[in-house]
């Protein structure tokens, strides 16, 4: 079921505070993050969120794109690189 | 012969089913447009007038996205997914099953037939990164 549309979408507190404040002081950093559950909201257009996926925290320069997913969708937590011994996939 | 939206339709059927040979109109979609025509839902295609074939031109175009245009819009939502790189764009590249679902078995309709990976290959190759 979809969120409440009263409520708004869910961002963490924490991160909006940073983004906020970048966004006061117009400079740009890094801000790191573990909440991957938070949307992506248009103020954070234009940020670099690294977003932890369990091991690593995996930088993700937000676009306008972006704006509605949640960032934990921009940092896989599983890799998997193939089977040994199978043939190069065709896809990239 | 009855020709909407490019396609041919299906001579011998009714036309409300004749209609969801169109990629973009099912059953509710045709007797919402038959309706709005006012068409008898079961008349056959070829018993159709001309009169009635351009009613039913008229109450697809510009109403119901059909046929390539909707192809189109899908493929930009499915391009938009892949471009951004999320979880979903990256399952739409790698051709498995986005919403979710197992792939230690089934998934064949995204994966395509089965390819047997063989367990024959020896020593002879260097195991991969």
């Amino acid at each position: 079921m979809g969120r409440s549309l009263k409520k708004g979408p869910f961002t963490a507190d924490h991160l909006m505070e940073k983004v906020e404040r970048l966004n006061s002081t117009r400079e740009k950093r890094v801000i790191k993050t573990w909440s991957r559950s938070s949307t992506i909201v248009p103020q954070m257009v234009g940020h670099t969120i690294s977003v932890h996926n369990g091991k690593i925290h995996i930088p993700v320069f937000v676009t306008e794109n972006m704006v509605g997913h949640k960032l934990g969708e921009f940092s896989p937590t599983r890799t998997f690189k193939g089977h040994s011994g199978q043939e190069k996939s065709v896809v990239k | 012969m009855a020709r909407i939206s490019g396609i041919d339709l299906p001579r011998d059927k009714r036309i409300e089913m004749g209609l969801t040979y169109i990629y973009g109109i099912g059953l509710p979609t045709a007797q919402k447009i038959l309706e709005r025509a006012g068409i008898d839902p079961n008349t056959r295609v070829k018993n159709l007038t001309e009169d009635e074939e351009k009613k039913l031109r008229d109450a697809i175009d510009g109403q119901v996205r059909v046929e390539g245009d909707l192809r189109r819009e899908v493929a930009g939502h499915i391009k938009r997914l892949t471009d951004i790189g999320c979880y979903r764009g990256v399952r739409h590249r790698r051709g498995l099953p986005v919403r979710g679902q197992r792939t230690k078995t089934n998934a064949r309709t995204r994966k395509g037939p089965k390819k047997t990976v063989g367990a024959k290959k020896k020593a002879t190759t260097a195991p991969k990164k």
